[in-house]
């Protein structure tokens, strides 16, 4: 017995070298299956669900701006036809009214968005449009940031952050679709 | 000095590899904690649509995936070309959703439950119809945290 333990003891170190090796295998699986690439996208939120359709006739007509994509992708905007492109600028106008017309908002607090689609418009066209007017707001939040406090809206405290978006609230009202245009 | 010099230059010792192994094994933790197994196999043909807008979704494992587009050719002849919702792995229906999202909020403590998030991954050329019945459904099921997945446009 005290032999087969002597002889152990000249045994006991295990050969390590091979380790790196492995160590290399696993590494090299790992990268390979990584996938860092993360998910972005627009965020949202959705409005809690009510089975009566929200009203949009309380709001005062000079209020609501009325986006309408058909089933061939067109543009409607306040009852005339638009170009995607130039969708951004016309709903800064509208929400900030600059030069105090009658017939855009009253006040970015009162403006109203209603994006009304079919249910045969492209998911790319009504994304292109969400993402504009979503652009919009992010643009007139750029810029009151820079005039109140000078920085980008980025780097600004949650608070102040706040305080701007409750200047310009996000409000888009999405109506149920119609279906004039179904696949 | 040149006497120093040669002496030295006889002597260099082998560099030790000793620490070799944890070095790897470091970058190996690294690479473990930060993979995400790809665990769907898709189904449907889906690509993203560009934007400008985007922000980053955070955390992942409070986010679940809807994918939605059509079907890819090898299942075109049992699924047909219309526009379909996959979840997890395989075809789903739109009522269907309530369960799914279930399955993935009993995998996230409770405090971060409100943070759940849906991505909703569309094809670009999909149809609105049934993404307006998906839309509805959470609504229903009261996931109101929807992400439109997007990418940014790569520059021309």
């Amino acid at each position: 017995m005290a032999r087969v333990r002597s002889k152990d003891r000249l045994k006991n170190e295990i050969n390590a070298s091979s380790m790196a090796d492995i160590a290399f295998l696993l590494l090299i699986f790992f990268l390979v299956t990584t996938t860092i690439a993360e998910d972005k996208g627009i965020l949202v939120k959705l409005p809690p669900w009510s089975d009566q359709p929200a009203d949009v006739q309380q709001f005062k007509t000079r209020n609501v701006y009325s986006v309408l994509v058909n089933a061939q992708n067109q543009l409607l905007v306040r009852g005339q036809e638009m170009k995607i492109s130039e969708l951004r600028d016309k709903t800064k106008e509208f929400i900030a009214n600059p030069t105090r017309r009658e017939d855009l908002s009253e006040s970015p607090k009162r403006a109203l968005i209603s994006l009304k689609n079919d249910r045969g418009t492209n998911y790319r066209t009504y994304l292109e449009v969400y993402n504009e007017l979503q652009a919009a707001y992010n643009e007139l939040w750029e810029e009151a940031a820079f005039k109140r406090f000078n920085t980008s809206y980025e780097q600004l405290s949650n608070a102040n952050k706040r305080t701007i978006r409750n200047e310009f609230p996000l409000v888009i009202s999405e109506a149920e679709p119609t279906s004039y245009g179904v696949e | 000095m040149a006497k120093f010099d040669r002496k030295r230059g006889k002597e260099t010792p082998a560099i030790s590899t000793a620490s070799l192994p944890d070095i790897i094994f470091m970058l190996l933790f690294f690479f473990m904690v930060v993979t995400v197994l790809r665990d769907a196999e898709l189904k449907v043909r889906v690509i993203i649509p560009y934007a400008t807008e985007l922000t980053k979704l955070e955390k992942k494992s409070l986010v679940n995936y809807l994918y939605i587009g059509r079907p890819i050719e090898k299942y075109k002849d049992i699924y047909g070309t219309k526009p379909r919702l996959q979840l997890g792995d395989k075809f789903a229906t739109v009522g269907e959703i309530p369960l799914f999202l279930e399955k993935h909020k009993v995998t996230v403590p409770e405090s971060q439950q409100p943070g759940i998030t849906s991505s909703l991954r569309v094809d670009g050329d999909v149809t609105m119809g049934i993404v307006q019945d998906i839309k509805t459904q959470l609504r229903k099921t009261g996931q109101l945290k929807v992400n439109y997945s997007a990418r940014v446009r790569p520059p021309q």
